[in-house]
């Protein structure tokens, strides 16, 4: 237009690529993005304070509907987390299932992430064929657990079930599978000069700034801070486990999207290790029958796939729930960094960069 | 006598279109009736056996010089009342003297081209073994009319780079 | 006078409706197509395999509430589907599906007519196209429709004009406008124009791409934008319109591009007798399996590619396809001059 007033334009909560209830409030000059105002809360469930009035182990059912993209690894922070306060041993047969149930929906979420990444910048293919490997995992599920999206797949001291017969024989059969099909995806993708301008050079944020903004998981590494709390502060069976922490240089788009393209491998290689070296024992540690922590307070965090998911919770020592449940969510984090990100981009960008940050809404406004 | 029959209809059309350009309220409307009158006018052309020169006025005229003259319109979003004038009658006084203007010089050209004898087809001077509306205009293009066809070509990229020096913020 | 207006009146009927069988057809190809590189089936609920899922969507879209908007024009409203769909279809008043036949006694040429100016009757055809897009965004009377078909119209310009640099260079190779003629001199150089001008024939299937806001260069139509881009203000019937006349200039382009590159109605090698056993496949079947293959690789783009961004779309039609179209058409100028000194 010949003016130069600047247009307010409203994306969302209703949105085919927000991924979820997430309002964006755009300032644009012409095609070109002035300030973006992001607006949460849509889906705030009052998890946290729910929490308040549930037991120690109805509270793993809440967890799960958080990051919904990957439910067992937050059943699995919140777990560790009690287990820390309550100075729980958890058999070693136990973490590594643990850990190949956390690998196994990081390789879930990143299939999702590609899938609705890919979709929004129009490589609808992808969606398809990344949805088509998320249900052998979901398939995975189910037969261990019985549900396909919410777990309730662990116990404070361990899990609820062992893993069924041959269910560890599956695990390796989708290793072998998903191998190939990472390459299908990269096929399509990573050399796509299509995609290559839509990506490169697009949301670039240092290292510093990604660090002082908050910005964990792939947003972080991504612009090669190498900051991995499997690595940093081991849990579960990470610290038995050789992997390595993909980085990036650049900070951009694509340099999220190569980082989560090779983790998808690393994910692939642990679950192997851990798979073949799972040794026997108790699935589950020696836990009082009622969960009572002591009183005090902790924080523990995990990597979840979204970044570092952690959990501070308050004990009274008196009580059957916590005094305070608080969560720290990665999308949340993340997601700050969306005003920084999109400024200076056109309006085709915001769409992209919501996805490279890989925000889930349940995770966010809990 | 089809012919005639044919273009008077068009004709017809043609003027009424015109006037409808003219006098129609909604900016937007007059233009699409600009564009109506140019795909008659093609039509026209057809009629007078210049297959070549109807397909350039709908392709150059009506589909990309109205388009940007729509382009215009549409943005500038003209809603506000022509102001008021002093004299509202000058308008018609002087529209009336503009219109006596324009019509004394087409009586003008007429009776000069009538009192002129008949030439012979243009094609014919250059003895060129071609044939079909074309190959005449690009030959009569390239040869005897070339200066005039750079300068054209020369008018349009200067109105381009204006166009784009106006528009853009920062170079 | 029957030769005059009867034949030429059933030849526009059978085109016609053929075309709009084609365009409703080409719906459900495309969800089919797509739908088997994604690995699933597509549409195959309504008749064997979903072959009536046209019929339904048409039925669907008919039926449905037709939704103006308050302060929209009404004129403008109603006739911008039109106007888009209108040169998509007269085009095909000079696309040859095949050359003469002998049909019930009488010599049929299997076009509707042959001016001398075909090609570029279709090109000023095409550019009359833009005018539904603009007005459609216009007409809805709210800024996002406006917004996004200005920059629909915009793209399809500046496509256009690489296009018809094209266009212009296998007019010189075939020397002449008519698209009879090209065919022909297809069937006399003995070479289908593809080979000889395979730039020319790269860059038209790109601003093809372009000029029917296809993927991936479907961005001002695309959901993950702000609208659903022009067309957001239609509903019903009004929007099929719109629905139906893409997927017609999808047609029309793969028409253009096999008689134009593809050797129209020829059979592969029409010089070599030993392969005349394939003249069992009437010509004007040539004509449609070719305009099929175009057809499927515009479907199997969209599968595949992700989408340009706006600003990148442009870039690559001025400064990538326009510079190329023009240095193609400077080399085709020299080496006819070689070719026809020596």
């Amino acid at each position: 237009m010949f003016d130069t007033n600047e247009l307010v334009i409203n994306m969302g909560p209703q949105h085919p690529s927000t991924h979820g209830v997430l309002r964006v409030v755009l300032r644009l000059d012409g095609e070109k993005v002035v300030d973006a105002d992001v607006v949460i809360g849509y889906l705030h469930r009052g998890i946290e304070k729910l929490s308040e009035n549930r037991s120690w182990t109805q509270i793993i059912l809440l967890t799960d509907r958080m990051d919904y993209v990957a439910a067992a690894t937050n059943n699995v922070g919140y777990c560790e987390t009690v287990e820390k306060l309550m100075s729980l041993e958890v058999p070693r047969r136990a973490r590594y299932v643990r850990t190949i149930l956390c690998e196994l929906q990081r390789i879930a979420s990143h299939c999702l992430w590609v899938g609705t990444h890919a979709m929004d910048i129009g490589a609808m293919t992808v969606f398809l064929y990344a949805f088509r490997e998320r249900e052998l995992i979901l398939d995975l599920f189910e037969e261990f657990c019985g549900a396909r999206l919410t777990y309730n797949s662990m116990r404070i001291g361990g899990l609820p079930l062992d893993i069924p017969p041959g269910w560890d024989k599956k695990v390796l059969e989708f290793c072998t599978i998903m191998s190939s099909k990472i390459d299908e995806y990269e096929e399509l993708l990573t050399h796509n000069r299509i995609w290559l301008e839509r990506t490169k050079g697009v949301g670039i944020i240092a290292g510093p700034e990604a660090l002082a903004l908050g910005l964990s998981g792939p947003p972080l590494r991504g612009s090669g801070v190498a900051r991995d709390v499997r690595k940093d502060e081991p849990y579960a069976a990470y610290d038995e486990m050789a992997f390595d922490v993909p980085l990036g240089t650049a900070g951009d788009t694509y340099d999220r999207y190569l980082v989560r393209m090779e983790e998808f491998r690393q994910s692939l290689r642990i679950i192997r290790q851990a798979t073949e070296g799972i040794p026997e024992g108790p699935i589950v540690g020696k836990v009082p029958r009622l969960i009572k922590p002591p009183a005090g307070e902790t924080y523990h965090a995990i990597e979840s796939p979204k970044g570092e998911l952690g959990y501070f919770i308050v004990s009274d020592g008196k009580s059957t729930n916590p005094y305070r449940f608080r969560v720290r969510p990665p999308s949340f984090c993340n997601l700050q960094g969306l005003r920084r990100l999109v400024k200076g981009h056109l309006v085709a960008d915001v769409v992209a960069l919501i996805g490279s940050l890989d925000v889930v809404l349940g995770e966010v406004d809990r | 006598m089809a012919e005639a029959i044919v273009f008077y209809t068009l004709a017809a059309f043609i003027l009424g279109f015109a006037v409808l350009v003219v006098t129609t309220k909604d900016t937007v409307h007059s233009v699409l009736f600009l564009v109506l009158d140019f795909l008659f006018v093609a039509a026209l052309y057809v009629l007078l056996e210049a297959p070549f020169l109807a397909a350039i006025q709908v392709l150059v005229y009506a589909g990309g010089i109205v388009v940007l003259y729509l382009f215009v319109v549409m943005l500038v979003n003209l809603q506000r009342p022509p102001e008021a004038h002093e004299d509202p009658r000058r308008l018609t006084r002087v529209g009336f003297g503009l219109s006596m203007a324009v019509l004394a010089e087409l009586a003008a050209i007429a009776a000069y081209s009538a009192s002129i004898p008949a030439s012979p087809a243009i094609g014919s001077a250059a003895a060129l073994p071609v044939s079909g509306n074309t190959e005449e205009v690009g030959w009569m293009l390239y040869t005897s009319y070339l200066i005039p066809f750079e300068i054209a070509s020369m008018l349009l990229l200067v109105a381009m780079i204006g166009a784009i020096l106006l528009a853009k913020r920062e170079l | 006078m029957i030769d005059a207006l009867l034949i030429p009146t059933i030849k526009i009927l059978i085109v016609l409706n053929a075309t709009l069988v084609a365009v409703s057809y080409m719906v459900l190809l495309e969800r089919k197509v797509i739908a088997w590189a994604q690995s699933r089936l597509g549409p195959m609920r309504v008749g064997p395999y979903g072959i009536l899922q046209p019929i339904a969507d048409a039925l669907k879209l008919m039926i449905k509430e037709d939704i103006t908007p308050v302060r929209a024009d009404k004129w403008v409203f109603t006739a911008a589907p039109i106007i888009t769909m209108v040169p998509a279809l007269i085009v095909y008043a000079v696309i040859p599906f095949g050359p003469e036949v002998s049909l019930f006694g009488r010599q049929v040429t299997l076009y509707i007519t042959d001016i001398n100016v075909g090609l570029l009757y279709i090109v000023s055809v095409a550019s009359i196209g833009v005018y539904g897009l603009i007005l459609a965004g216009y007409a809805s009377n709210s800024k996002y429709p406006l917004l996004a078909s200005l920059r629909a119209s915009a793209q399809l310009i500046s496509y256009e004009v690489a296009v018809t640099l094209t266009l212009v260079s296998v007019i010189m190779v075939a020397g002449s406008l008519s698209m009879v003629s090209i065919v022909r001199a297809q069937e006399s150089q003995q070479v289908w124009f593809a080979f000889i001008q395979p730039v020319a024939f790269v860059i038209f299937f790109i601003g093809g791409l372009a000029e029917t806001n296809r993927a991936p260069f479907d961005l001002p139509e695309a959901e993950q934008e702000l609208t659903g881009g022009f067309h957001t203000e239609y509903s019903g019937m009004r929007f099929a319109l719109f629905f139906l006349a893409e997927y017609a200039n999808i047609i029309v382009v793969s028409s253009v591009a096999t008689t134009l590159f593809l050797g129209g109605w020829l059979r592969p090698f029409p010089s070599w007798e030993w392969l005349s056993f394939l003249d069992i496949i009437p010509s004007w079947m040539w004509f449609l399996l070719k305009s099929f293959a175009f057809l499927y690789v515009f479907v199997w783009v969209r599968a595949t590619f992700p989408r340009y961004r706006y600003d990148q779309l442009m870039r690559l039609g001025w400064k990538v396809l326009i510079p190329l179209a023009i240095l193609n058409l400077v080399v085709t100028g020299i080496v006819k001059v070689l070719v026809g000194a020596s």
